[in-house]
């Protein structure tokens, strides 16, 4: 089983604190995301685990194995790079098998391997063409197909599909999840891209400043955010400013009773109410928040009515079909939907 | 439309006319020049007159000159060897230090260039001397029994060859060993290659073109140097260089000298093509 286990990870580069007492366990086989925005420690953590850096403290266990005196090149990874790292003087199958040709594989086998991966990657019969005549979408299965070629303890890529265009991103993402389930290989993937992580991760782990925020599937650390920073990170939220006071949360001049699904991870004083855009209800001017519509962005697959409540910019987004008759500048009345809001600390 | 316009370039393309008329006339014609004395007669105890003769080249010919080419020829290819040998780790080295560091021994570097062969040719001269020289710091810590010279001598006239050839080599392969992705070695590490392994099997062929260039520059560099010879080397390691400087000017024969100049720049011209050819890339194409 290889299950990895990061105990009290630190990282100190001079007096900077790149990684703070990171302590994880990923089951095997799981595909895992390294969220949170630059450098808040997450490839710091993934060339950790890959031995290109040494901890300041803590263990890193594959397999119940401490790795800590084990060189790089000893772990037994993959590991596909932010820049690929395909080597121009090597051909497709001589990039592919590289890791075999190191281990002294023997040359039908390493072919033979280097032509099931292709496969996998969906680039049959590509083994002999050059680097340099392969798209930005090929190198990135190369690279892919590269990190898996020793059968990896752990596959590690390192924001694998920045340099894609926006299409080919999430047909990657999709491709590379089905590649993993298909392995059961255990996978980390560092990322910025929230959506990546959403689309691939069945465990999603949001760091900040070197510390994690939070750790969960993605659908807990959507609905279920630990703090405003996950709230605020993951998809759209409109944060606000409430007080908690242990009956009702008190937000702009009104004051909201908790209702059944409304979630407080907010000790009671000042805390964050976090509602999405899709869980503001946005009406003619009534008994709600009373708001005015200042910009409509339309979309075409939803339709955003950004509004402001006094000094508070709240967005409501809406299904088109359900697009209410409302223009830039009408006085409107915003609601949230009870049971979809969050005080967060 | 069916005229297409020419590709606009921020340069417009007659300003190469100027570096063109400039060769032409500084290098292709002396060139010319001395191809026209290379086959001309020459007057015994005189100068020479216009002709058209081979006895020039044919007298180049023989044994003796043939060994003064294989001579030249093989102490410029091991200088360049070794300067490019030395060279590559210390430009990998340094491309790993931090920018300040960098620039400090680059500045030193450039410095060195800023020496003229005759400074390093007398300083290695007395360095390497009986009575001056390591030798006697060899015989007080008790290495050798007397201090002895270690010039003229092959090994003096190769560490001051190196010395001219070394700078040249690191800035040539500066700029491609910095700009090579720091990723594509760790690459290498995480797949299992040991470090010796990722230096020889990844950096060393990807370098190859770097490698090749600076093998070029300080072969035909050193290829030219005729005052280190006579300084630190002994007459059996006379270059052509000295030759042709001694036929033109000590025996006052410009044909042969010319001949002889003629010949060592197609023989450099040959090598330096073979080199490019075998270091030519062939993911390049």
């Amino acid at each position: 089983m290889t299950e990895l286990r990061i105990e009290g990870l630190s990282k100190r580069f001079g007096t900077y604190l790149a990684l703070d007492d990171v302590s994880i366990t990923i089951p095997n086989g799981k595909f895992v995301c390294l969220l949170g925005p630059s450098g808040c420690g997450k490839t710091t953590l993934l060339r950790l685990i890959a031995g290109l850096e040494t901890p300041s403290e803590g263990r890193i266990l594959v397999g119940g194995t401490d790795l800590s005196a084990v060189p790089s090149h000893k772990r037994g990874m993959g590991m596909v790079f932010q820049s690929l790292a395909l080597f121009p003087h090597l051909d497709v199958a001589e990039n592919i098998a590289y890791p075999l040709a190191i281990r002294g594989t023997d040359r039908a086998t390493r072919q033979a391997t280097a032509a099931r991966l292709l496969d996998l990657v969906k680039l049959p019969g590509m083994g002999g063409r050059r680097i340099h005549q392969l798209s930005g979408g090929q190198r990135q299965r190369v690279a892919i197909a590269r990190g898996l070629a020793i059968d990896p303890k752990v596959f590690l890529l390192d924001e694998p599909l920045s340099a894609l265009d926006a299409g080919l991103r999430e047909h990657m993402q999709i491709e590379l999840r089905q590649i993993q389930q298909s392995l059961g290989v255990t996978t980390v993937v560092v990322t910025h891209d929230q959506k990546e992580a959403l689309t691939m991760a069945d465990l999603v782990i949001v760091m900040k400043d070197g510390k994690v925020q939070q750790a969960g599937t993605p659908m807990e650390i959507y609905h279920a955010p630990a703090n405003a920073f996950v709230a605020d990170f993951i998809g759209n939220t409109n944060l606000m400013p409430c007080r908690w006071d242990g009956q009702a949360i008190e937000v702009l001049g009104h004051r909201l009773a908790p209702a059944e699904g409304d979630r407080i991870a907010a000790a009671p004083g000042l805390a964050q109410l976090s509602v999405r855009p899709e869980h503001v209800e946005i009406a003619a001017p009534g008994t709600g928040f009373a708001a005015e519509i200042t910009f409509i962005r339309d979309l075409g697959e939803s339709v955003h009515f950004v509004t402001r409540c006094g000094a508070q910019v709240i967005t409501a987004q809406v299904a088109p079909g359900a697009r209410p008759p409302f223009g830039v500048g009408d006085a409107v009345s915003l609601s949230f939907r009870p049971g979809k809001r969050v005080v967060l600390a | 439309m069916t005229h297409l316009a020419e590709p606009e370039t921020a340069v417009p393309r007659w300003i190469a006319l100027w570096p063109a008329l400039m060769l032409g006339l500084f290098f292709l014609v002396p060139f010319g020049i001395m191809l026209s004395v290379s086959v001309a007669h020459r007057v015994e105890g005189g100068f020479f007159e216009p002709g058209f003769e081979w006895a020039s080249y044919i007298r180049f010919l023989t044994p003796f000159f043939g060994r003064v080419l294989a001579v030249s020829l093989g102490i410029s290819l091991a200088a360049a060897a070794i300067c490019v040998v030395l060279a590559f780790p210390f430009t990998v080295f340094l491309a790993s230090m931090s920018r300040s560091v960098q620039t400090r021994v680059l500045v030193v570097l450039l410095s060195v260039l800023s020496l003229s062969e005759v400074i390093i040719g007398f300083s290695l001269s007395t360095l390497l001397s009986q009575t001056a020289g390591i030798g006697n710091l060899f015989a007080a810590i008790g290495l050798i029994d007397a201090p002895r010279a270690y010039t003229p001598s092959l090994f003096a006239l190769l560490t001051g060859l190196c010395y001219l050839g070394f700078p040249f080599a690191v800035l040539v392969l500066y700029a491609p060993v910095s700009r090579l992705d720091p990723e594509i070695v760790e690459a290498a590490r995480v797949m299992g290659a040991s470090a010796a392994r990722a230096f020889f099997g990844v950096v060393v062929p990807l370098q190859r073109g770097a490698l090749t260039g600076a093998f070029i520059l300080v072969f035909v560099f050193t290829l030219g140097s005729y005052l280190l010879p006579q300084l630190l080397g002994r007459p059996g390691h006379w270059t052509l260089s000295v030759h042709i400087t001694d036929q033109a000017i000590y025996q006052a024969n410009l044909p042969f000298a010319a001949a002889m100049s003629v010949f060592l720049m197609l023989v450099a011209l040959a090598l330096v093509g073979l080199a490019s050819l075998a270091g030519r890339d062939r993911g390049a194409a």
